[in-house]
């Protein structure tokens, strides 16, 4: 269970990019979270994981409130919650292999991995994910020769790699034609049924939400301006999430 | 509306006006141009009449001559003497002065006599064509008088009007013509060698300086590097108790240090227990390490005592590897002296391993000091929060302003000592009370500062430092830095080397700080997401993309060191320079170009081979 209370971020220079967000994600539940660019869904993303520090307000996981927890703390959240980007964040130079195994670096020792070593089992699992996503051939390649929905691949890899609990997914298909969009969709839809992971997942297209969502909740400036499922969005709703002279395009 | 109608001519108007604006503007730039360079003139003391006069123009030539003919190659020159005898001032029964053989070179002096100081005329005859050499007198003494040269010409004959020299003699007395003549195929000069030891000399120079920097560049690089210092905040208690660390850390790592040199030395003189020792100390680390350092981290936190163990594990491994490398420096300094003796023409192998051992023994105790400081601070810092984290709001306040003064105070001790071992103080006492009165203020003032809960950015704050001492050590030329070296290790190269490094350490920490600064920030984000420490995201999400710029930019130092290693040796540095300045001096200006050229096809062949380089790498 993910509880987000009355979270606030306010950066530095006054932008106002969440403004007393509340809701609760229950285990195991594909939630998705729309709403245009800049109303901040990626800030919210990354205050659950602290990658932005949140000004005020609480975000309990599990019963945890990992807002106060120390940095070694924070180390030890983090590596059961994975985290996919938009722009898929690999090491360009790295293999894919060892973009997938640094999804281990929160388990693996410090001391060790500093020398680039990896258990066996780890380096197993990651053959294993890799396969899983279809792109086993590719481990010994450098991330940058891949096109862009194997990258997403190896990016949704290397969250599996981390045993996550939850996910939490910033845009993972903006960058994508749609057929591609769906197979990473579909991806991240057949980790959460079969490992039950919980997924968060920031989407800009609405036949998306509907074909994969259970749930949405809606951002506009940094307020939390819809919580439901997908079929309740109707033409009065996307107006208020999107504005009034907005569009629905597929 | 009246704009429009009368749009016509105002804006006709406000052209003229502006283009005559601008052309007084135009003009007195202009008039600040020439006073500009008028001045320039005045202080660079531009001054045409000394390039046109002729004395000048008359050494000009001789040196670009000399230059244009580098002392590199030579012949073998075989000298003829052909002489005649003379009597000086004249008398009766002078011999004959007709040639022996007129087939052969001879010389006719007209007068065949003649007194001291006055002027004769010399021909000489039959000499080889277009061949030159000096013309002596020669007294009983046998002291030879130069008193010109000749130069003959197609024909093979020569006139000089020569002075006498004031030695009168009863007894006969000679002139001399030496011709010299090269013989022989050409072969290198005793200045080319020279100049080949020494340019070696330079590009290992410049090899060393750029490989020693880069040692120290690299982390440097990382704290110079806004993007990774910028999130760095520690707790007021936990900044302070770190800062109290590090000398109590580098005191305790000292101190173990020296204790475990005294055991290793007892193993010295007996290789086979020095070898035994080497691997029963090799085996410990790894089976301590091991240990210590499980593979994967404990889903949860392990128990107190199994966490005592593993520290103790910890020092067990530290201590056995100061063991070790003590071991180790004395094991190559002994193999190294060996293999120096064994080797031969190779013994420099032999001397490198020994004097990378003697480094190594030196460094074993600083390596200490400075492990010991980290961990100690590292584990002070970590009292500190937790301080931080359960202590009421006014115990920490309390509890902050102490620390702080207690650190302020350390760090301006050391100040003062610094101080005071520059200018010597006649009374240090109230200097040192001064001086940790004031830091001692200046801790608490940044305990109130700081409110209870605030972290101190104390990144930044190691960024901005890291920025200013670069800055400041680049500002100063590695030609003023070689004189203090000289004065540190002496005349020669391994002065030029340390000069160079510091050059090169801080103009490639900027150099790099600047590539990491502009990395793409999303794969730190994605590295830093999976739960990774500080220290594995910058080997897993920023080495990986500073590789290629990092070697571009290595390269390119090496290149400028191999240039400035040139003429480091002006002042003391060893390389070519100290060869090409000393033969300036000395006008040996063949000897010089044979040096300039040197420098030239090096530096030339190192643009190409760097380009090269560059090309294949990156």
């Amino acid at each position: 269970m993910l509880q987000v209370r009355n979270l606030t971020k306010i950066y530095e220079g006054g932008v106002l990019a969440l403004d007393n967000v509340s809701f609760e994600v229950p285990t195991g539940q594909f939630t998705a979270v729309i709403g245009l660019s800049g109303s901040g869904k990626s800030t919210l993303l990354r205050c659950i994981n602290r990658l932005i520090e949140p000004t005020t307000g609480q975000v309990i996981w599990n019963g945890e409130d990992i807002t106060s927890l120390s940095e070694d703390e924070m180390r030890r959240v983090r590596r059961k919650i994975g985290m996919v980007f938009q722009h898929f964040n690999l090491v360009h130079r790295s293999s894919v292999l060892t973009n997938v195994l640094a999804g281990r670096l929160g388990y693996i020792n410090p001391t060790w991995s500093l020398l680039n070593r990896f258990p066996k089992k780890d380096i197993e699992k990651a053959m294993q994910q890799l396969n899983r996503v279809g792109i086993a051939d590719k481990a010994d390649q450098r991330a940058d020769e891949l096109s862009g929905g194997q990258q997403q691949r190896v990016g949704i890899a290397r969250a599996i790699m981390q045993d996550p609990e939850m996910i939490l997914a910033d845009e993972p298909v903006a960058s994508l034609d749609p057929v591609l969009a769906h197979s990473i969709m579909q991806y991240l839809e057949l980790f959460n049924r079969e490992d039950g992971v919980t997924v968060l997942c920031s989407l800009h297209f609405l036949d998306l939400v509907h074909r994969y969502a259970q749930r949405v909740i809606a951002l506009n400036e940094g307020q939390l301006v819809f919580d439901g499922t997908p079929v309740e969005i109707d033409d009065n709703r996307f107006r208020e999430i999107y504005g009034k002279d907005a569009e629905r395009v597929g | 509306m009246e704009k429009t109608l009368n749009g016509s001519d105002k804006p006709a108007a406000t052209v003229k006006k502006a283009s005559w604006k601008a052309s007084i503007l135009r003009g007195s730039l202009f008039a600040l141009a020439v006073i500009v360079f008028a001045y320039g003139f005045k202080v660079t003391r531009v001054s045409f009449d000394q390039i046109n006069s002729p004395s000048r123009q008359e050494s000009l030539t001789r040196v670009l001559r000399a230059i244009a003919k580098p002392d590199l190659v030579e012949y073998e020159e075989i000298e003829t003497e052909v002489g005649l005898s003379v009597v000086i001032p004249c008398r009766d029964g002078v011999p004959s002065t007709a040639p022996a053989d007129p087939e052969q070179p001879y010389i006719v002096m007209t007068p065949p006599c003649a007194d001291p100081r006055s002027v004769v005329t010399l021909e000489g005859v039959n000499f080889k064509p277009f061949s030159s050499g000096p013309i002596f007198f020669i007294p009983p003494s046998e002291v030879k008088l130069k008193m010109g040269d000749f130069e003959t010409d197609e024909s093979g004959s020569f006139k000089v009007e020569a002075k006498l020299p004031p030695r009168p003699d009863t007894a006969m007395q000679r002139i001399i013509a030496v011709t010299r003549v090269n013989v022989g195929s050409p072969h290198l000069t005793q200045t080319a060698f020279a100049t080949w030891e020494k340019i070696i000399e330079t590009v290992f120079l410049a090899l060393l300086a750029t490989a020693f920097g880069i040692i120290f560049a690299i982390p440097v690089s990382f704290f110079a590097a806004q993007n990774l210092m910028r999130d760095i905040t520690i707790p007021m208690s936990s900044l302070a108790l770190s800062v109290l660390g590090w000398p109590v850390g580098m005191y305790l790592g000292g101190a173990v240090a020296g204790w475990v040199r005294t055991q290793s030395e007892r193993l010295i003189g007996n290789p086979l227990l020095t070898l035994a020792g080497l691997a029963v100390s090799l085996v410990v680390i790894w089976l301590a390490g091991r240990w210590a350092f499980p593979a994967e981290e404990e889903e949860r936190r392990p128990s107190l005592a199994l966490r005592i163990g593993r520290i103790a594990a910890m020092l067990v491994a530290a201590i056995m590897t100061i063991f070790f490398l003590y071991l180790l420096a004395d094991i190559a300094v002994v193999a190294g002296d060996l293999l120096e003796d064994a080797l031969g023409s190779f013994g420099y192998l032999g001397a490198f391993v020994s004097s990378l051992g003697e480094i190594l023994h030196l460094l074993v105790a600083l390596i200490a000091a400075l492990v010991g400081g980290a961990a100690v601070s590292g584990m002070f810092g970590r009292l500190g929060t937790l301080l931080y984290r359960s202590l009421p709001g006014k115990w920490i306040f309390v509890a902050n302003l102490v620390l702080g003064a207690a650190a302020g105070a350390m760090i301006a001790s050391l100040l003062a000592a610094g101080l005071n071992w520059l200018y010597e103080f006649n009374d240090s006492t109230k200097v040192f009370s001064l001086f940790i009165l004031i830091g001692a203020g200046l801790g608490a003032l940044t305990a109130v500062l700081t409110r209870k809960r605030d972290a101190i950015p104390i990144g930044i704050v190691i960024y901005n430092i890291t920025r200013t001492v670069l800055n400041v050590l680049r500002a100063i030329e590695a030609l003023i830095w070689v004189i203090i070296f000289v004065v540190w290790v002496g005349i020669g190269p391994f002065a030029g080397v340390l000069a160079l490094t510091l050059h090169t350490i801080a103009s490639l920490g900027k150099l790099y700080s600047e590539q990491v600064e502009s990395i793409m920030p999303g794969p730190l984000e994605a590295v830093k997401a999976t739960g990774a420490t500080r220290l594995q995201t910058i080997v897993y999400a920023v080495i990986p993309q500073i590789v290629p710029p990092y070697i571009s930019f290595t390269i390119y130092r090496w290149d400028i060191n191999v240039r400035m290693s040139t003429i480091i040796g002006f002042a003391g540095g060893g390389g070519i320079g100290f060869l090409l300045f000393q033969n300036i001096n000395l006008l040996n200006y063949r000897a010089a170009s044979a040096q300039m050229f040197a420098i030239a096809v090096v530096v030339a062949l190192m643009d190409y081979f760097s380009a090269w380089l560059r090309n294949k790498v990156v």
